[in-house]
């Protein structure tokens, strides 16, 4: 399966390269676009949680503590959404011509990761702002971005076979993801939750990840290599069965779309 | 359908534990095809050609059996596969291309081959929404011929596109043929088949019913439908007819312009096809159509009454009939078929679809000079004149 993968990366390249190409066309600010939501859905939550609500930042500057986690949260979501319908927006091709189905799902988390990166340069910028020091922690920033495409995959996977079947996860998904940002330490930071609760924050495996991208910006933390091991395992758990659902499914896929 | 099983499940909540009436498309299709052959399929619709092409480009699975494929595979079951409207033709090229399993490079090298085949090099950096459909499917089709893959299958992609163009169409199978390709080909175009394939392969019901010499099975085909005319023109018991059923066509009708039923149908007679129907319920909207073949399967005509602005506002459950009156069959003699149908207010709905019918027209003195028209003349012959300087 792995080779047959290899022999089709220039159509998951291609189909990337269609959905960037795609999706800034006809658009005045194009990929600025890539950088605005961030940015605005940043200031509004200083406003309102910063500001008004005064919920704690661990001591980061407000504006570096939200932006840090929406921009691989914003990836995450969007990942998940577009992998999510991808195979069914692409039922045309499915029903034509044979490629590995999970193409259809990597695509979306490849051309995902064009804004990614647009707004990860953003966050430098706003660090060289605040004068915050590049430490060693940023090293990890790269198994961090691993970690999260896996992760954003798996799940993206999953629903993506499911929605072949079943499409009571076109409305289902955008309000799982909307009860997922309030279940992710991205708007408060983990350590405000009770100790007793802390264990459902571990049950969500995007709360360390996205904790860790917010930590490997400020130098002065240290890395928690035990909740980085957990993230690497669950991840990997969750990818696995992710696949393993998609490829028991892939079979029936272009009859029931 | 999550919801539709709860419903189920409500109703009969033992339905579960009835066996589900399963349908055959295919069943016990076996064959071997070599290095460098052209194999046609032909057959009816919902015999299961198109199954048989979808299994053997691995786009559905067989339930039993298996495909055993030496070499690359490509499958042009439509043209222009994964087009994007919002893309240039250029990247559209690229995107297609990649799609049929080619590698960037290939296109690359294929490029100017690929422009200069579709004829669109004026607009290669407009996107293609601003395309005519002809243009498009040139488009694809450019694509698709630059294709080298060991085995290929198209699925009826010649029956659009102008002549010329079919020419050039066949021309690039033919290249692949003496490239020493495998061409597995399924149409309704007999006489494409004839040309282009060595062997043809007849799939009626889900079976094999004949694989052989090309020329052999398509006759043995036709011959099939010959038998069916005896049975006239009660179409109750047609065979293979698409569609929901809540409005069905019963029988059909030649008729002369006083109402009186036609012996035999002549060249440039006036003719009344009336066309019985029988609705189970009230049908709002239907739309009634046909569409002429000759022998070969080529469309003459596709006509309906909506093409003249006549509109149905509902028809009542019961039966009943609507009139197709021509004034002059301008037909050259020979074995017609037509394909009727009745669709909905929205195109996907169809209520009765391909019910087959045949026409025998006979020879007339069209010209009134004593010189009677054949097939050597064509399909049809236009109201003229000539006169001499």
């Amino acid at each position: 399966m792995i080779r047959e993968l290899w022999t089709y990366r220039e159509l998951a390249y291609f189909l990337a390269w269609r959905d960037i190409k795609v999706r800034y066309k006809q658009t005045v600010l194009g990929v600025l676009w890539a950088v605005i939501q961030p940015f605005f859905t940043m200031v509004v939550f200083v406003l309102l949680f910063g500001q008004l609500a005064k919920l704690p930042t661990d001591g980061i500057p407000g504006p570096i503590f939200y932006f840090s986690a929406l921009v691989p949260w914003i990836y995450f979501s969007s990942t998940v959404t577009n992998a999510g319908m991808s195979l069914v927006a692409n039922s045309g091709l499915l029903t034509k011509i044979y490629f590995p189905r999970i193409i259809l799902p990597a695509a979306a988390a490849l051309s995902n990761l064009i804004d990614f990166l647009i707004s990860s340069v953003f966050l430098i910028g706003f660090m060289a702002y605040y004068k915050i020091p590049f430490g060693w922690n940023l090293l990890l920033w790269p198994i961090l971005v691993v970690l999260l495409m896996l992760l954003a995959l798996s799940l993206g996977t999953f629903f993506a076979a499911l929605n072949v079947k079943y499409r009571d996860i076109k409305y289902a998904l955008p309000f799982f993801i909307q009860l997922l940002l309030f279940g992710t330490p991205i708007i408060y930071p983990a350590s405000m939750v009770p100790e007793r609760f802390q264990w459902l924050l571990a049950l969500n495996p995007l709360s360390a990840l996205i904790e860790m991208f917010r930590y490997v910006v400020v130098p002065s933390r240290s890395v928690d290599w035990n909740i980085l091991g957990i993230s690497v395992a669950v991840t990997a758990a969750l990818f696995i069965a992710g696949v393993a659902y998609f490829s028991s499914t892939e079979k029936a896929m272009a009859d029931l779309v | 359908m999550l919801r539709e099983r709860l419903v189920e499940m409500i109703k009969s909540p033992f339905s579960g534990m009835k066996e589900t009436e399963s349908i055959w498309a295919l069943r016990d299709v076996s064959f071997d095809s070599d290095e460098g052959e052209v194999v046609g399929i032909i057959g009816r619709n919902g015999a299961g050609k198109s199954t048989l092409l979808k299994i053997l480009s691995r786009i559905t699975y067989p339930t039993l059996g298996e495909v055993r494929v030496n070499g690359r595979v490509a499958s042009l079951l439509e043209v222009g596969t994964g087009f994007h409207d919002e893309l240039t033709g250029r990247e559209n090229i690229y995107l297609n291309g990649s799609i049929l399993g080619m590698r960037k490079r290939e296109v690359e090298e294929r490029f100017d081959a690929i422009v200069d085949f579709s004829g669109v090099e004026q607009f290669l950096d407009t996107p293609i929404k601003h395309y005519s459909s002809g243009m498009r499917l040139r488009l694809g089709f450019a694509v698709a011929a630059h294709l080298e893959p060991d085995v290929l299958i198209v699925d009826e992609v010649l029956a659009v596109g102008d002549a010329g163009f079919q020419k050039r169409c066949i021309r690039a199978m033919e290249g692949l043929r003496n490239g020493g390709r495998t061409v597995l080909f399924v149409s309704h175009n007999l006489a494409a088949v004839e040309n282009l394939c060595s062997r043809a392969i007849w799939i009626d019901a889900g079976k094999i019913r004949m694989d052989g010499e090309a020329k052999e099975v398509i006759k043995a085909y036709m011959a099939s439908f010959a038998g069916e005319r005896i049975s006239g023109s009660d179409l109750s018991g047609a065979e293979n007819r698409l569609g929901s059923g809540e409005i069905r066509y019963t029988k059909f009708e030649y008729l002369s312009p006083d109402g009186t039923p036609c012996a035999v149908v002549r060249s440039g007679d006036a003719l009344v096809l009336r066309l019985h129907y029988h609705a189970e319920e009230t049908i709002r909207h239907p739309s009634f159509g046909i569409r002429l073949f000759t022998q070969m399967g080529t469309l003459i005509t596709q006509t309906g009454h909506l093409l003249h602005g006549i509109h149905i506002p509902k028809i009542e459950p019961g039966d009943g009939y609507i009139d197709l009156e021509i004034d002059s069959l301008n037909l050259i003699p020979g074995q017609y078929s037509f394909s009727l149908w009745i669709a909905g207010q929205s195109s996907k709905e169809l209520f009765d679809g391909d019910v087959r019918g045949s026409l025998e027209v006979e020879v007339a003195d069209v010209y009134r000079s004593g010189r009677m028209l054949d097939s050597t003349q064509g399909i049809v012959y236009f109201p003229q004149r000539w006169r001499v300087g």
